[in-house]
């Protein structure tokens, strides 16, 4: 119980950080930030600069770091999981100032959040990109706590149920992307919380808990 | 000592300034000049003694002492006996002598020329330095026989190229060319067919001197070294010319001694021109601090920056007929941090090159770049590198280093685009990775925000 009470504040903490406070506000030059669908953009995002990739290193170190703390916060919210680098991708081009970042700078930032361990590539010819805004041992104890709350411990649940069954839809496993979720389950399963056997199809692995 | 001499201008770069119509000739470095008593002048060490077709200046140390070879009355021939093997070579000449102990000074206006030096002293350089000794004094000689200082046509200065930049090669045109030109002090005028065909045995006769003397002395073979390549290429056009017009009549031996003849002149070498080489070191030298003076009007006007290239090319185009390499160029540059000129060669990070002034300052041309990045016009569409040299006075390629370098310094940021290539002033360390919504009021990114917004 203790448990669900520190995650739902932590979840109405977050909540906060997104209502539309316009600091910078003065007088009659008070502008509203842009938004992408819901997700409200820092004022940075209409520098023209910040899409370009600096060549200066101690430029380029500070762009890098805005933009994977941009990306992860980006897709946190809009629950996107895999960025595809020849797709369109919202947040990486500003209509209002007409700057897209090129092919080059979105590999350089995501292979930079991937060097920390928040992203992994998926092909080696980097075009395709997991987005590990939790990390997988997050997820493995997102999975325990999912677990231990609606107790399921020792019952057996498939992998679907697990990504949309009605108990997930108040975690942040609802939705989850199935090779995050299969990885963490694996993670898992090699310290002996579980188990994982396969059922009459790949949609219906079966997950046996032991937590 | 400098009461002795007459006194010479130097330019700021160590040059001396020439007067009108005076014509550099030949340079020796590491020479020493001592009186045959001591208390004529106390003696001159190793300066750099330059011969001019109207004086004889000594320079040392940015400081430089004249005799107008108008005072010198007898040049010595060089002796060549066992001693002077062991010895510098030694030039000696005579000089006059004003009553009141100066050297004399013809321009003074005291009196006729024979009138009023009365007295003489002989006057030895001691040339310490590697240089061409033989050389140096038969320009010597050839320079005070024109007396150039008398005549008021150009004609009379020894030598064909009209800049001021003679150097060694720059005299070529004074040697060599038998006694024709020096009608005025007694000469035989060439008149005629019987004139015609004195011209003709004076030059053959002289052809046959310079061998002889060519082959005797390596040194003085080095001097004739270009009448020698002229003499090669005739050789070689005659043995061209005769081997192709005979028929088959001819016995092998005459073809065998002519190939022989034409391998050995290809053998000896004698294709490359000598005067550069031989001037050595000191071309460079004297290249570089004549470069250091021509460049600061050009500096001035295009406001204290201008690139190698450009600068070669303004060079070139005033040298005339002289034209320097632009290995020469880079070198004459490279020279300048031994010296004291108040210029420098300048490398950017992209590989341009540039001359400055040295009182030129980076943290100034930074902190109005800073300060143009900064107006509201910049801020909303960036600064491009023809905006920043409008508004700065100097070459839009000049700007455009200027911008690179303050981008490297973490002052600007760039920004590509279809539109082009623009610089915005840097807001990246302004903004905090862990607080990205926050805005302080009082700094640049405040100021960017209203400046953008009120655009819109």
């Amino acid at each position: 119980m203790v448990i669900i009470l520190i995650s739902s504040l932590r979840f109405r903490l977050e909540a906060e950080n997104f209502s539309p406070i316009s600091i910078y506000c003065e007088g009659s030059t008070c502008r509203e930030m842009q938004k992408l669908g819901d997700f409200k953009l820092p004022h940075f995002f209409n520098y023209p600069p910040y899409f370009t990739l600096q060549p200066v290193r101690e430029t380029r170190e500070k762009q890098v770091q805005l933009w994977k703390e941009l990306i992860l916060d980006y897709c946190r919210t809009q629950k996107i999981f895999v960025i595809k680098l020849e797709e369109e991708f919202p947040l990486f081009s500003n209509s209002v100032i007409e700057r897209t970042l090129s092919h080059e700078a979105r590999e350089a930032f995501l292979s930079a959040l991937a060097a920390e361990g928040r992203a992994e590539w998926l092909d080696k010819g980097h075009r395709s990109c997991l987005i590990l805004w939790h990390r997988i041992q997050e997820w493995a104890d997102i999975i325990v706590n999912f677990v231990k709350d609606n107790g399921f411990e020792d019952s057996v649940m498939t992998v679907e149920e697990i990504r949309f069954g009605i108990e997930s839809r108040r975690t942040e496993l609802h939705g989850i992307d199935r090779t995050i979720l299969m990885r963490a389950l694996k993670l898992l399963e090699q310290k002996g919380k579980l188990a994982i056997f396969k059922g009459t199809s790949t949609d219906d692995e079966g997950i046996k808990f032991s937590v | 000592m400098s009461n002795f001499f007459s006194k010479a201008e130097v330019t700021s770069s160590g040059r001396p300034v020439f007067i009108h119509n005076e014509v550099e000739c030949h340079l020796l470095s590491g020479v020493d000049l001592e009186p045959e008593d001591h208390h004529h002048f106390t003696p001159l060490k190793s300066g750099i003694l330059i011969l001019t077709t109207h004086r004889l200046l000594w320079l040392h140390s940015s400081s430089a002492s004249a005799i107008p070879l108008a005072a010198i009355s007898h040049i010595f021939s060089s002796r060549k006996s066992l001693k002077s093997v062991f010895h510098s070579p030694r030039i000696r000449f005579q000089v006059l002598v004003s009553p009141d102990g100066r050297l004399f000074d013809p321009g003074s206006g005291s009196g006729s020329s024979s009138g009023s030096g009365s007295r003489s002293v002989v006057v030895t350089a001691v040339i310490r330095g590697k240089g061409d000794c033989d050389g140096f004094l038969v320009k010597f000689w050839d320079s005070w026989r024109a007396r150039a200082w008398e005549s008021n046509e150009t004609s009379g200065s020894g030598s064909g190229s009209g800049s001021g930049s003679g150097l060694a090669s720059g005299s070529e045109a004074g040697t060599g060319t038998g006694g024709g030109l020096y009608s005025s002090d007694g000469s035989l005028r060439m008149v005629g067919v019987a004139g015609i065909l004195r011209k003709e045995q004076q030059m053959w006769e002289s052809t046959d001197k310079s061998l002889q003397d060519a082959f005797q002395d390596l040194n003085a073979l080095m001097s004739k070294a270009k009448e020698m390549v002229m003499l090669a290429e005739k050789m070689r056009q005659k043995l061209l010319s005769g081997t192709s017009s005979q028929t088959s009549g001819t016995n092998d031996e005459d073809m065998g001694s002519k190939e022989e003849m034409q391998d050995w002149l290809l053998s000896v070498g004698i294709i490359s021109p000598v005067t550069k080489e031989s001037a050595g070191a000191l071309y460079h030298q004297q290249l570089s601090r004549q470069l250091a003076d021509f460049v600061r009007t050009p500096l001035e006007r295009a406001g204290g920056m201008i690139n190698l290239i450009d600068a070669y090319c303004l060079f070139n185009r005033a040298r005339g007929t002289e034209l320097i390499s632009p290995d020469d160029m880079l070198q004459a540059c490279s020279l300048w941090e031994k010296f004291d000129v108040p210029v420098m060669l300048r490398k950017f990070d992209s590989g341009v090159m540039v001359i400055q002034n040295k009182s030129h300052s980076d943290e100034e041309v930074f902190a109005r770049i800073k300060s143009l990045a900064a107006k509201p016009e910049a801020l909303r569409n960036g600064m491009s590198p023809t905006d920043a040299a409008m508004s700065l006075g100097i070459a839009p390629a000049m700007a455009k280093e200027h911008l690179l370098t303050a981008e490297s310094k973490g002052l600007l940021c760039r920004d590509i685009s279809p539109d082009g290539f623009r610089f915005y002033i840097n807001l990246f360390p302004e903004i905090d990775p862990l607080n990205i919504y926050f805005v302080k009021d009082y700094g640049m990114c405040s100021t960017w925000i209203k400046a953008v917004s009120t655009s819109g």
